[in-house]
């Protein structure tokens, strides 16, 4: 083609602008943040000294709670995957005509706030909650059962938040892969079964990455669910900086444990493109 | 080999397969010879697809049975009944080297591993695509792909090879090039084809036995020969090359044939088949290609042969034939098609047509 080589970035411009004014930027505003000292009393001192990073890996408290964050992550995918890949292969196989419609109530969930449904996590799981009533009312518990500020609560209100996430990755990738080529290796003594294994489980892969990853890093930014269902041992790293930054104003130290995050996630993410091939994924949602 | 062939190795008995109120395939009834190739037939949605999936398990019937090899094969799943599917979109699979899609139905069958290495070179031989194994699918062109297919097919020796439309997705050069391979293939290995498709050229150029359908009935069936010249229903002759049709009444017979008053009261004489009784409302069939035009003033009329006179209306060329339509006194058209090399006429000359009584054909009115 003889297009001209500022064409696509004229065109890009109007983006690349928002990204660098919304995100570089302030992004920037933040390490350069993590390096200042915090001044006792009034505005923080405007420096270039490392104590910031020092002190998160002083002791062991701050790291746990960073290896707490992707151990939960890592839950969060293994449990997004294992309940979105069936309704993803369900959707895929169904011959319904209402496929649409089963495909817009995975998205209903957003239609409400994502902070309203994390409460009413409360009036499910709580003490007085919908199932110990439930439970008390037929006899079956005489005590309620301690449900929430645990972590089996966290994942909980995470899996409801990023299952739809997964679902609909999962499923762009399996709607993909004609059926023709589950036919065909049918017609040549596949059972089911091994029909799956061989066939629509390796060309799903790129949507159970893409998946699994947009899953992972969402976790480990979230704060909202180990917030408002988690208990005191339950902070994930974004409850951390929230913490610093909101509670105690320290904006020096929220934002060298913010660096610390951002460049983990960077390297989990080029290390899994570099493996897995995220490109790959993209070249598949074509 | 050839003594022994089994006249039924797929039978079908009563074959109805409804999808809810759609009536995909009606009371089919049909045999299959070993070894033979057959062609289904028909315009898009007469239920071609329809019969090879319900053969393949991946459709099942509403009613009837199906056998293969005498053997009632309804109620065998898919991956038991040893068949070879080719598709028209090529259906291999994206993410396994060429070897791997050639070997895949091998790694079902108990094969061990020096053996199906053999076989699978044999194979990509057979299609004649040698030392390709390490490539991945969409490494090869169209053809290509639709030959490894193949290969993928008959590597499995299947008792019955079924092909929907395998050709349809080539250009018209690649397509005249497989249809010929695949023509070739299937003697050689002597496997009992099915091909499904709607174009009548592949359909009479490859097939032992061609299948004519319409809305999920069997029209017909016959060698391309019988059904082309012997079409026994209006539909097939209008289906199968270019047909004129004219209505008539039977008014008389005599010697061997039979002699009908067309509308504008021509007397045609038609070869006597027994079908047709005096009086009865005919149809009568000409193919467009077995009129002979003469220019009106050379023409000597032979008693022998039925004739008219026209004016011709409209020519145009289709390859090495000339195309016409001849209009008669009393308005209608007349399609005639005849060879390049011989005489070519203007649009506006008066000419005489004429046919032999072998080459017309009568058909029932149909109501
Ligand atoms: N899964 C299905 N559900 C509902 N109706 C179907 C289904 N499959 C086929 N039909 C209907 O059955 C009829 C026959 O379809 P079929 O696909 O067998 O036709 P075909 O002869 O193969 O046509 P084409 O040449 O277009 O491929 C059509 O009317 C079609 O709409
Ligand atoms: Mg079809």
């Amino acid at each position: 083609m003889q297009e001209k080589p500022w064409k696509p970035w004229a065109l890009l411009s109007p983006s690349l602008s928002a990204v660098f004014l919304l995100l570089v930027v302030p992004v920037c505003f933040i390490v350069v943040y993590s390096f200042w000292l915090r001044a006792p009393s009034g505005a923080d001192i405007p420096a270039f000294q490392f104590g910031n990073y020092a002190k998160f890996f002083e002791d062991f408290f701050y790291p746990s709670i960073l290896i707490r964050t992707i151990r939960v992550a890592l839950e969060t995918v293994i449990l997004c995957l294992v309940m979105g890949y069936i309704p993803a292969y369900f959707f895929y196989r169904s011959e319904s005509r209402h496929k649409s419609i089963l495909l817009l109530l995975i998205m209903l969930p957003f239609w409400i706030s994502f902070i309203i449904r994390t409460l009413s996590w409360i009036n499910i799981l709580g003490d007085s909650g919908l199932i110990n009533y439930l439970l008390i009312e037929m006899g079956i518990l005489n005590e309620p059962l301690s449900m929430l500020y645990n972590e089996g609560a966290v994942l909980m209100g995470l899996l409801q938040y990023l299952l739809p996430f997964m679902i609909l990755n999962v499923y762009v990738s399996l709607d993909g892969i004609d059926k023709s080529l589950l036919e065909a290796a049918r017609s040549l003594g596949c059972t089911e079964w091994q029909a799956f294994k061989e066939v629509v489980l390796p060309l799903s892969m790129p949507g159970v990455s893409a998946g699994c990853l947009l899953v992972f890093v969402l976790t480990a930014g979230t704060y909202l669910p180990p917030m408002i269902l988690g208990g005191p041992g339950n902070d994930m790293i974004a409850n951390l900086i929230f913490k610093r930054i909101i509670g105690t104003l320290d904006w020096p130290f929220g934002s060298a444990i913010s660096v610390i995050l951002l460049v983990l996630l960077g390297i989990i993410v080029f290390t899994y493109n570099r493996y897995l091939g995220i490109n790959q994924i993209f070249k598949t949602l074509q | 080999m050839t003594q022994e062939r089994n006249p039924r190795l797929v039978r079908f008995e009563g074959i109805v397969k409804r999808f809810g109120t759609v009536t995909a395939v009606e009371k089919m009834d049909l045999d299959i010879a070993e070894g033979t190739l057959v062609t289904l037939l028909g315009p898009s949605g007469c239920g071609k697809t329809t019969l090879l999936r319900m053969i393949a398990g991946l459709e099942d019937p509403t009613e009837g049975d199906i056998y293969i090899k005498g053997e009632r094969i309804n109620d065998i799943p898919i991956h038991k009944r040893n068949l070879g599917m080719i598709f028209q979109n090529y259906a291999l699979f994206p993410h396994k080297t060429i070897f791997d899609n050639v070997a895949f139905g091998l790694k079902y069958r108990n094969v061990n591993k020096a053996e199906v290495e053999k076989k699978v070179t044999q194979a990509l031989e057979m299609v004649r695509l040698p030392g390709v194994e390490k490539r991945m699918p969409a490494q090869l062109s169209g053809g290509q792909q639709q030959r490894i297919a193949l290969a993928r097919a008959i590597v499995i020796e299947p008792d019955v090879l079924l092909m929907d439309e395998p050709l349809s997705a080539l250009d018209e050069n690649l397509r005249e090039e497989m249809r010929r391979e695949v023509d070739n293939l299937q003697q050689m290995l002597g496997v009992t084809t099915i091909f499904v498709t709607h174009d009548q050229r592949e359909a009479l150029s490859m097939s032992d036995k061609i299948v004519v359908m319409k809305d999920g009935k069997k029209l017909q069936e016959g060698t391309p020969d019988e059904v082309y010249n012997q079409p026994n229903n209006h539909f097939v002759a209008d289906f199968l090359g270019h047909s004129n049709f004219a209505e008539g009444e039977v008014v008389g017979k005599e010697n061997r044939f039979v002699k009908v008053r067309l509308k504008d009261g021509t007397i045609f004489r038609v070869e006597d088949t027994g079908r047709f009784q005096e009086g009865e409302p005919v149809e009568l069939v000409v193919r467009a290609q077995k009129f002979d035009a003469f220019r009106q003033e050379e023409f000597t009329p032979d008693p022998e042969m039925n004739y008219f006179e026209g004016k011709i209306r409209d020519r145009s060329y289709m390859g090495g034939e000339v195309s016409y339509f001849v209009e008669l006194p009393d308005g209608t058209e007349v399609h005639i098609i005849s060879m390049m090399r011989t005489r070519i006429y203007e649009v506006g000359d008066s000419v005489s047509v004429q046919v032999a009584p072998r080459h017309c054909h009568l058909l029932p009115i149909e109501t």
